[in-house]
């Protein structure tokens, strides 16, 4: 058994939970036991965060023929923690080709996610 | 050389700069120039890819680029505005009120009936910490480390140790191990860390990344590259102790240890806050020359862009109703009572509703907040998990503010 703090970040009031983990961390399976929240959505948040943490994956994608070298990009939906480095060995092999635009979306769906792997900047044509 | 009359002239076209050309655009002032070093808006921003911007400006969670994008969407509904990129201020005449531009367009003369500083901050170099040992290759800033990946496409090396535990730290912890390079560990002086509690669970926690709490570099061994770098803890007089020395075998040393205003162009002729190294402002965004108004990491450093842009539409505001009435309203100054380390604005103008950011002088659990204009009671609430490295924003509207000199104080609860 293992105890966490967490401050929730679902609504402004941030309650610091405590969170006992009976087993199995990451995986999606285990127990989490929460306190000190004031609403059910703390306790949503802390069992979440603690058995399967979601994240918004922001890196970069490599641009053929662009005024620059590297066009950013983000999930436009939390992912698993867990799929992250998965995530990124697509993305180091993806090329895309200039221009892009801020919200295109550049891997549709990644690895099932549900998540597509967007543009957050415009990168024109080189000149 | 060819000279331009301007009514609001804004030096720097980051998160500061362009809400400075929003407030000012805004007010409906016939011309705004927005100058910039660099070849597009949004400054420090572009580099900044990660998400965590905007939440309150925008109600909406955007990475740093997304964050530029938007604000100049915002700027396209006014004509009155005009961004210049690609230019070099030569030099400020405050006397005439005159600023030298040098771009390819050759030099240019603005004369401007107000100037609007957002320059924002550069990093603390290197010989800040006194960094003991050899100078190899191998040492970077956080600013810089981040250019090289995100938009130069450039790794910096294969193992690396960050130092410092600032946002700007956990954040480069976090992005040179998704880019493959190994964090050994990050180190911060101080006994607490430097940065958000949600940056150090997603940045150093998700990715097991240690964090060494009251430690510092002895010595960085390595003759062309960095090849180890020494650490020790720190005692409560911040001096290494002997025997607690650690070895990191690493070729890359990251240096994130804080932020200065940017001020080398006004430092001359502005007054400047001798703890913040800032620009002194009122409550408008005014210096202390009153056709000269400054916002954003130029004049404290800020932990939200959101805040940043806000202060800068604020002070474009000011310059543009100084343009309009040429007037300026009695100051007061403000004062740091008990607890308070940073304190920004420096003077509350009348006339102005009055937000105040602070930052305290060591973590506390509860403290109230107490802001006093003489005896009339400002604000007084208790604020939980009290921390210097989270700034602290109190609002107060004008309706409430007399005169006097107003004290800000944090009574530990
Ligand atoms: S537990 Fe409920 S009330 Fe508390 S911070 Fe989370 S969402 Fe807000």
């Amino acid at each position: 058994m293992r105890e966490e703090k967490l401050v929730c970040v679902m609504c402004p009031v941030g309650c610091r939970l405590t969170v006992r983990i009976s087993y199995n961390h990451g995986s999606g399976n285990g127990e989490a036991v929460v306190e000190g929240y004031r609403c059910n959505r703390g306790i949503a948040y802390a069992q979440q965060e603690i058995l399967d943490p979601q994240r918004i994956l922001p890196t970069s994608v490599l641009v053929e023929d662009g005024e620059m070298e590297l066009v950013s990009v983000k999930t436009n939906k939390p992912v698993p923690r867990r799929m992250i480095f998965e995530i990124m060995e697509i993305v180091k092999k993806t090329k895309v080709k200039a221009p892009v635009r801020t919200g295109d979306v550049i891997i549709p769906n990644i690895l099932n996610t549900g998540a597509d792997v967007i543009a957050t900047r415009s990168v024109n044509k080189k000149v | 050389m060819r000279e331009i009359p301007v009514d609001v002239l804004i030096i720097g076209a980051g998160a500061a700069g362009m809400g400075a050309a929003l407030g000012a655009a805004r007010e409906g002032v016939q011309k705004v120039i927005i100058i910039e070093r660099e070849d597009r808006t949004g400054g420090i921003l572009n580099q900044c890819i990660h998400n965590g911007f905007g939440l309150h400006y925008f109600r909406e969670e955007l990475t740093g680029p997304e964050y530029a994008e938007r604000i100049k969407s915002l700027l396209k509904d006014y004509e009155n505005v005009e961004f210049k990129g690609d230019q070099f201020v030569k030099a400020i005449d405050y006397k005439n009120r005159t600023v030298i531009v040098v771009s390819r367009e050759g030099i240019v003369l603005y004369r401007p009936k107000t100037l609007v500083v957002t320059t924002g901050a550069r990093e603390r170099p290197m010989g800040g910490i006194l960094l003991p040992g050899t100078r190899p290759a191998g040492i970077f800033t956080a600013g810089v480390a981040q250019r090289w990946i995100n938009l130069e496409n450039r790794k910096p090396g294969n193992r690396a140790l960050v130092i410092g535990s600032g946002d700007i730290g956990l954040i480069m912890a976090r992005r040179l191990t998704l880019e493959g390079i190994k964090v050994e560990a990050v180190v911060e002086k101080m006994p607490y860390p430097g940065g958000l509690e949600r940056n150090i669970r997603q940045c150093l926690k998700d990715y097991d990344i240690p964090l060494y709490l009251s430690h510092t570099v002895v010595e960085v061994r390595g003759k062309d590259r960095v090849e180890e770098v020494v650490i020790a803890e720190l005692d409560n007089n911040f001096r290494p102790i002997a025997g607690t020395e650690k070895v990191f075998k690493v070729d890359t040393l990251v240096l994130s240890v804080g932020l200065i205003p940017q001020t080398n162009l006004f430092k001359d002729f502005l007054r400047t806050d001798p703890w913040t190294k800032g620009i002194v402002c009122t409550s408008s965004g005014r210096t202390s020359m009153n056709w000269i108004f400054a916002a954003g990491n130029c004049t404290v450093i800020y932990d939200l862009v959101d805040w940043v842009t806000e202060e800068g539409e604020k002070a474009g505001k000011y310059a543009a109703f100084y343009v309009k009435n040429g007037q300026e309203a009695a100051k007061f100054p403000l004062e740091k009572g008990q607890n308070v380390g940073i304190l920004f604005p420096n003077y509350y103008e009348e006339g102005t509703n009055l937000n105040i950011y602070l930052r305290v002088k060591k973590p506390m659990d509860r403290g109230i907040i107490r802001i006093k204009q003489r005896n009339n009671l400002l604000y007084n609430k208790v604020h939980a998990s009290l921390m210097p490295s989270e700034m602290v924003n109190v609002k107060i509207p004008e309706p409430k503010i007399g005169v006097g000199d107003i004290t800000v104080e944090v009574v530990e609860a």
